[in-house]
């Protein structure tokens, strides 16, 4: 127990150096903690995304709509069990900085087959009868302070014009991390429209079908056939995992995640090189102490322990400290990021992972001081002058 | 009379273990601090230079990128005949036809968004940047492509004489082109009448218009916009993708920054313990400097000198280290275009600058308070300690 009381003792007695340590070490594993929820952030889509649901858009990439008529005939595909569809929309809100995802939708089978955003029943039937009106979601509508009732005007960069729509109500995730970042309105509408307005982009098309299938077992098998009904013709189409499909989102952007990941990894570095250096002026100021020590008869690996048990518990509490702090700043990012990440989370394996980083963060830096600190000769170490 | 500079720099020698770790801690914020800023410089470069200064870009009013936008065949008509068009025979305008096209990369062997760029006769006249370096151009009418050097080298597929798949058609790489790093590089180029009859399309995506006079770009732009059979907007082709980088540019800006602010503080942490241990050990050493007439403002200077030094020790391997990274290209998504954009690091002179400031200052951040204390030791007392 002597060796704990030691310890305890020892981290208190040059005040100054301790406690900047820790602060560095707390600074440390903060950023190291919300760097890896960032990347883990990027995955979230593809996380949340169904094995079930398959994405059907055309071969040559998404900007090529595909035709409604294709609908019926993916329906009654072996293995579907419902089909809806969606057409990005891509508007801008007042601003061009003011920009979140706006989808055409077939509102009743699409909110069947997406059971997670979550409806009242006044907000569906007022909804699902408006043709002009949308349903927005929890954050969007928290972020841009949108109501029931609202008249909320976009401006068109894909269909030209303003385009104005009721909000008919706010939709809910049914967990936490479901993505509410989105504004969702009727597809029949923007056809009605794109036809009316006389504007060139494909009536009667659509961006993506998706599909529900019986059981996930089967996406493979049922997407190469959803394919073959369509190959070789005028408009091929291509079908993937829901969760494949939006894996492809961040492969897009892989390079600055993998950038991110890097950068995670050089601040835990710079802070071992920090604590490395505090660890070694210590063990260097107490040279005649742990010959002491040694003189008492205390055996070299209790002097070792000494030095080792210090950085470790220097490494624990701020890494500690860092671990609790993570949380509320990772709240007070996720707000002032708006509606950038969908969902925000610090998972129970970037906690253990921060953990890890301050243990070995102790471990490196007390590593040579305590070895030096072992093989300190008592006559030389009672001479020395610190 | 101050103390000599040499008294600053040579106690750095003294101690260079702990001078170098010190010092590695800050080149790795200063590595950071710096790479973000050329990745940005190096994007704006990119997109900046893209394009020709006396060319004009005309697209459908609000578009963002060229896939989006959308021009018929009677428009174009219009703009052609419009006064300030460079006429050689015929009006110097390149109708072209903009797509997406999903292929698979080299490396990862993911699927990403190519820009397909269909070219009107004039097109490869009125971008004097761009210049075949391997093979040929496509001959007009035929099923014949060339690539950007960039997207030579992201993409399968894209050596001469292999083919690629789009469109229902199976096209021939016959040439590589080199438009000077700019986001030309990122695409790949055919005939514009074969890629509208490919993909079925009757309208183009955008015209490239030279002017005869480019002072009268501001003039021409009004004429467009208040042409009321043109839904139309146009823009020096330059500025066009320039605004193509404000996203991304914003993006890279927030991210690196807000690391390097959280960096900054472990570095000068670090830096503060190794100055006040240095103060420490040497109390009787400052107290002879007084006791032989210098001034409280001669210690503080001294002091706040070293640690300044042992800063600029850090930013000048920082630097070093990011002026290596200009070897490498980074590829990635843009968010406003949607597609693959591949662009450098470049070092500019602004960010060696300011690199060099911004470790003074974490210098000075670190060496405050170590200095100030040195400044305040008794005479009496420090000469008793020694």
């Amino acid at each position: 127990m002597l060796i704990f009381k030691l310890l305890f003792l020892n981290i208190w007695r040059n005040k100054g150096r301790s406690l900047l340590t820790l602060l560095g070490l707390v600074v440390a594993v903060l950023a190291f903690g919300l760097l890896l929820t960032v990347v883990k952030a990027w995955y979230a889509g593809a996380e949340q995304a169904s094995q079930a649901r398959l994405i059907t858009r055309s071969a040559i990439s998404l900007i090529f709509p595909l035709p409604l008529s294709y609908g019926e005939r993916i329906r009654g595909t072996d293995g579907v069990a419902d089909m809806t569809y969606s057409r990005w929309f891509g508007g801008v809100y007042k601003d061009t900085r003011n920009f979140f995802p706006q989808f055409a939708v077939e509102p009743e089978s699409y909110f069947r087959l997406y059971p997670e955003y979550r409806l009242s029943d006044a907000v569906r039937s007022r909804f699902f009868r408006d043709r002009r009106s949308a349903v927005v979601g929890r954050r969007l509508a928290d972020q841009y302070g949108f109501k029931e009732g609202d008249i909320v005007t976009l401006r068109g960069q894909i269909f030209p014009g303003s385009w104005e729509f009721l909000i008919a109500g706010i939709y809910e995730g049914a967990e936490e991390s479901t993505d509410t970042g989105k504004m969702y309105f009727h597809w029949a509408y923007l056809n009605e429209e794109v036809k009316r307005r006389g504007i060139s982009r494909d009536p009667e098309s659509v961006g993506v079908f998706i599909t529900a299938i019986e059981s996930p077992g089967r996406a493979a098998e049922v997407a190469l056939a959803i394919d073959g009904l369509f190959a070789n013709s005028a408009k091929e189409t291509l079908t993937e995992t829901e969760k494949a499909f939006q894996l492809g989102f961040v492969a897009m952007i892989e390079t600055i995640v993998v950038a991110i990941r890097a950068v995670s990894f050089v601040v835990i570095l710079i802070i071992m090189a920090v604590m490395a250096n505090t660890m070694s002026m210590t063990a260097r100021e107490r040279t005649s102490e742990y010959a002491t020590l040694k003189a008492l008869g205390f055996s070299p690996g209790f002097v070792a322990r000494l030095v080792m048990g210090e950085s470790l518990l220097l490494a624990l509490l701020g890494g500690g400290i860092g671990i609790l702090l993570t949380f509320p700043v990772a709240s007070a990012f996720h707000a002032a990021t708006g509606t950038l990440f969908k969902s925000f989370m610090v998972s129970p394996e970037t906690t253990w992972l921060q953990l890890g980083a301050a243990v070995l963060t102790g471990v490196v830096a007390g590593l040579v001081p305590a070895l030096k600190a072992r093989r300190i000769r008592i006559v030389e170490g009672l001479r020395a002058i610190a | 009379m101050p103390i000599p500079l040499s008294y600053s720099f040579r106690n750095l020698w003294v101690r260079r273990v702990t001078t170098l770790l010190t010092a590695m801690g800050m080149s790795l914020v200063v590595y950071v601090f710096a790479a973000v800023l050329m990745l940005d410089a190096g994007l704006k470069k990119t997109l900046v230079g893209t394009g020709e200064s006396d060319n004009m870009l005309v697209f459908r009013q609000g578009s963002v990128s060229e896939v989006q936008s959308s021009i018929d065949g009677s428009q174009a008509n219009i703009v052609a005949q419009l006064p300030g068009v460079a006429v050689r025979g015929e009006p110097l305008v390149s109708r072209e036809t903009v797509v997406l096209v999903n292929l698979k990369k080299r490396d990862s062997g993911r699927p990403s968004n190519l820009v397909v760029r269909g070219v009107g006769e004039q097109g490869l006249e009125l971008r004097r940047q761009v210049r075949v370096v391997e093979g040929r151009s496509f001959r007009p009418g035929s099923d014949e492509v060339m690539v950007g050097r960039n997207a030579a080298a992201q993409f399968q597929g894209m050596n001469i004489g292999e083919t690629v798949k789009f469109g229902g058609r199976v096209w021939r790489v016959v040439g590589v082109f080199e438009a000077g790093r700019s986001g030309f590089d990122s695409e790949l180029w055919a005939d514009g009448d074969m890629i509208r009859q490919s993909f079925r399309r009757v309208s183009y995506s955008s015209l490239v218009v030279r002017l005869s006079d480019p002072s009268m770009a501001a003039d021409f732009a009004k004429r467009v916009k208040g042409d009321p059979r043109l839904p139309l907007e146009a823009k020096p082709e330059r500025q066009f993708y320039e605004d193509q980088s404000e996203t991304l540019s914003r993006f890279i800006q927030i991210l690196g920054l807000t690391l390097t602010v959280i960096f900054s503080i472990g570095a000068v942490i670090g830096a503060t313990i190794t100055m006040q241990s240095a103060v420490a050990t040497r109390v009787a050493e400052i107290g002879t400097l007084r006791a032989l007439g210098f001034q409280r403002r001669d210690i503080l200077l001294a002091f706040l000198l070293e640690a300044i030094f042992l800063a600029l020790v850090g930013g000048c391997i920082g630097l070093a280290l990011a002026s290596a990274m200009q070897a490498f290209e980074f590829s990635t998504t843009n968010f406003q275009s949607f597609s693959e954009l591949a662009f450098g690091f470049v070092l500019t002179p602004e960010i060696v600058v300011q690199s060099l400031l911004f470790s003074v200052g974490m210098g000075v951040a670190g060496g405050m308070l170590p200095a100030l204390r040195a400044s305040r030791v008794a005479i009496v007392e420090a000469l008793r300690a020694a």
